[in-house]
């Protein structure tokens, strides 16, 4: 049962990442029937696990401010900023369909 | 031989004014130019881990030492943050990133005393079994270079030198297990999801510690699978792992999932007794692949605890076969989930495409991570997709608690540790571990040490004897939750009985000009 190629596409616009080509499309299919396996396992009346640390408590601190101050720090990673903002390409844009999109990201 | 001392030793030294901090970190510096070779360290924080050795001087000078890790150089793998040195976490995406932050772990070790030499290669974002996977190139295991293996290896033809013979590290953590294990450093930090501490552990011949998930603090630690990542500590024996444990342990306020216990740091019992024992010895654990020559040092270890006293009986971790399946969807949901992070704006590479917010963030992923972060990152959307996110991620979860529970059951009947193989076999040449993708290495190579990741178990290899071709191999000890004091105590007393043997590098030798004590080889092997 192969992966459609709107669900590719669907996967490429959420993951913003791309598959790049028919081998990564393929790894992906490995991967699927990998986890297939899964379905083997008779899981009748057993809960999903989250956590290891699931019959214990957690805490959350205190809503103290302890730190902070540091906009020099943070904004001294970003490559694009002005002021105190970091700056981003216009949004609301969404990314091209698929057909349209090995052209569009040939720029990268 | 003040570079192959121990932890415990070299701290007595520095006590009682031997050897100095300066000293120390410059024969460390020097050592590690010399193997550069090895590809262990992607960043060498030469100046300030000087100045590091300074201060610790004057505090040795003023009788005033902070603790047994004062002055002593450790290195940190490169997904830690270090504030002030870059952390790549062998990426491209990363390249450049100087932290603004130490990680919990990092300003533990800092705060008493510990000279931090530098930044360690891994896979990148520690996604791999190798560490061959990161954009710095893979990291080459110092016993390539040893005496035992150039000893044991016949060149297939005569043009083969050791250039294309050298084996891998194992993975992720890999250039910490190096820097160990060829003594550029006396303790590393490592990180361990699925085995990247243990694996690279038994490769290298080193002690590799898996703490109880919940133990030591994540904060600062560059998340992988949030459910499962912890610290991993790399030391030559497990003595020195219990101390960089006693430091590093405790709840830490900036990360919720550590347990809010008190941590009593604990001196290491030498077990001379060990027949109030039980030792299990999974049965699923004697895995396809496994070679003989570990299935046969496994047998031989439960051997030893059985004529020592200890009771040592088969048992069953039924589910072990699945476990394997599970963490892939698990891990590479969580793995979708975190590396969203990584877009460009606040910190890391950015692509120079602007034609729109998304369309930047994906050049920049594009650009940014290798294949097997891009591959992961599809996969687990793919699991987590509302279509799917029942029949994969839900059941993969439930899986999850037929694992854990496994083991619950087995220590419930009385078994104190269980006693496992930590690889399928030696270490294998590079050019042979790159022939399989990635993903194929990492399902199999990952089979005997991640169900104790699922389980937020601690889990320990103690390397046991040399194979064959004269490379170390490991054996794990998996614990109870938190009981990391009885589970070091039966790794220390296996390691006294073991005596594996020290690696012979000609680099060490120049370093460290002692007069070099020849170890009595291995008896166990």
């Amino acid at each position: 049962q192969k992966v459609s190629v709107e669900v590719l596409d669907h996967l490429e616009h959420l993951a913003l990442v791309d598959f790049r080509d028919s081998e990564g499309v393929d790894w992906l299919q490995k991967a699927i029937q990998f986890a297939d396996q899964l379905h083997e396992v008779n899981t009748d009346g057993v809960e999903p696990m989250d956590s290891v640390l699931e019959d214990r408590c957690l805490y959350l601190r205190e809503d103290d401010v302890t730190e902070g101050n540091c906009t020099k720090e943070l904004l001294g990673n970003a490559r694009e900023k002005v002021e105190e903002y970091f700056v981003a390409p216009p949004g609301n844009i969404p990314l091209p369909k698929l057909e349209e999109r090995e052209t569009f990201l040939q720029g990268s | 031989a003040m570079l192959r001392a121990s932890l415990r030793q070299v701290s007595a030294a520095l006590k009682e004014g031997r050897v100095t901090p300066t000293e120390l970190c410059q024969r460390c510096l020097a050592l590690i130019k010399s193997t550069k070779f090895l590809n262990a360290y992607i960043t060498v924080a030469e100046e300030t881990a000087l100045k590091q050795a300074e201060e610790s001087e004057e505090r040795y000078k003023r009788g005033q030492p902070l603790g047994s890790l004062d002055g002593i150089p450790i290195a940190v793998k490169d997904n830690f943050n270090t504030a002030g040195i870059e952390t790549t976490c062998a990426s491209n995406m990363l390249k450049g990133y100087i932290s603004p932050y130490n990680a919990t772990v990092v300003q533990k070790l800092l705060d008493q005393g510990a000279v931090l030499l530098g930044k360690t290669n891994l896979d990148e974002f520690a996604m791999g079994s190798g560490s061959t996977d990161g954009v710095f190139g893979p990291v080459r295991n110092p016993w390539s270079y040893s005496k035992q293996y150039k000893e044991k290896s016949v060149p297939k033809c005569p043009s083969e030198d050791e250039e294309s013979n050298w084996v891998i590290t194992g993975g992720s953590s890999g250039g910490s297990a190096a820097a160990v294990s060829s003594f550029t450093c006396f303790a590393a930090l490592g990180s361990d999801t699925g085995g990247s501490t243990r694996n690279p552990a038994a490769h290298c011949g080193v002690v590799g510690l898996k703490p109880t998930y919940g133990l030591i603090s994540r904060h600062g630690l560059i998340p992988l699978v949030n459910s499962m990542d912890v610290p991993g500590i790399l030391t030559r024996c497990v003595d020195d792992a219990a101390i960089l444990l006693g430091s590093l342990a405790g709840h830490d306020p900036k990360d919720s999932t550590t347990i809010q216990d008190d941590f009593k740091p604990f001196e290491l019992p030498d077990l001379t007794d060990v027949s109030k024992l039980s030792i299990g010895i999974p049965k699923e654990y004697h895995a396809p692949g496994l070679s003989n020559e570990i299935l046969a040092l496994w047998s031989k270890a439960a051997d030893l605890f059985k004529n020592a006293g200890a009771k040592v009986v088969e048992v069953s971790l039924p589910h072990t076969h699945y476990s394997i399946v599970c963490y892939h969807v698990l891990c590479t949901a969580e793995v979708a989930s975190n590396m969203a992070r990584f877009d460009g704006l606040e910190y890391g590479h950015r692509s120079d495409l602007k034609d729109s917010t998304e369309s930047m963030y994906a050049a920049t992923r594009r650009e940014g991570f290798n294949d097997v972060v891009r591959g992961r990152i599809l996969s687990g959307n793919y699991f987590l997709l509302k279509q799917n996110y029942e029949k994969y991620f839900v059941k993969a979860q439930k899986v999850r608690r037929l694992i854990a529970n496994d083991f619950v059951k087995v220590f419930r009947s009385g078994v104190d540790v269980l006693l496992t193989p930590t690889t399928l076999s030696d270490a294998a040449p590079y050019m042979e571990f790159i022939q399989e993708d990635n993903r194929t290495r990492s399902a199999q190579d990952d089979i005997l040490t991640q169900a104790a990741n699922m389980a937020g178990l601690p889990a320990i290899n103690v390397p046991a004897a040399l194979s064959e071709r004269g490379l170390p191999v490991g054996l794990q000890f998996i614990g109870r939750s938190f009981q990391e004091k009885q589970l070091l105590a039966v790794a220390k007393w296996f390691e006294k009985q073991v005596q594996f043997p020290v690696i012979q590098l000609e680099e060490v030798k120049r370093h460290d000009s002692d007069v070099f004590q020849h170890q009595k080889s291995a008896s166990f092997s």
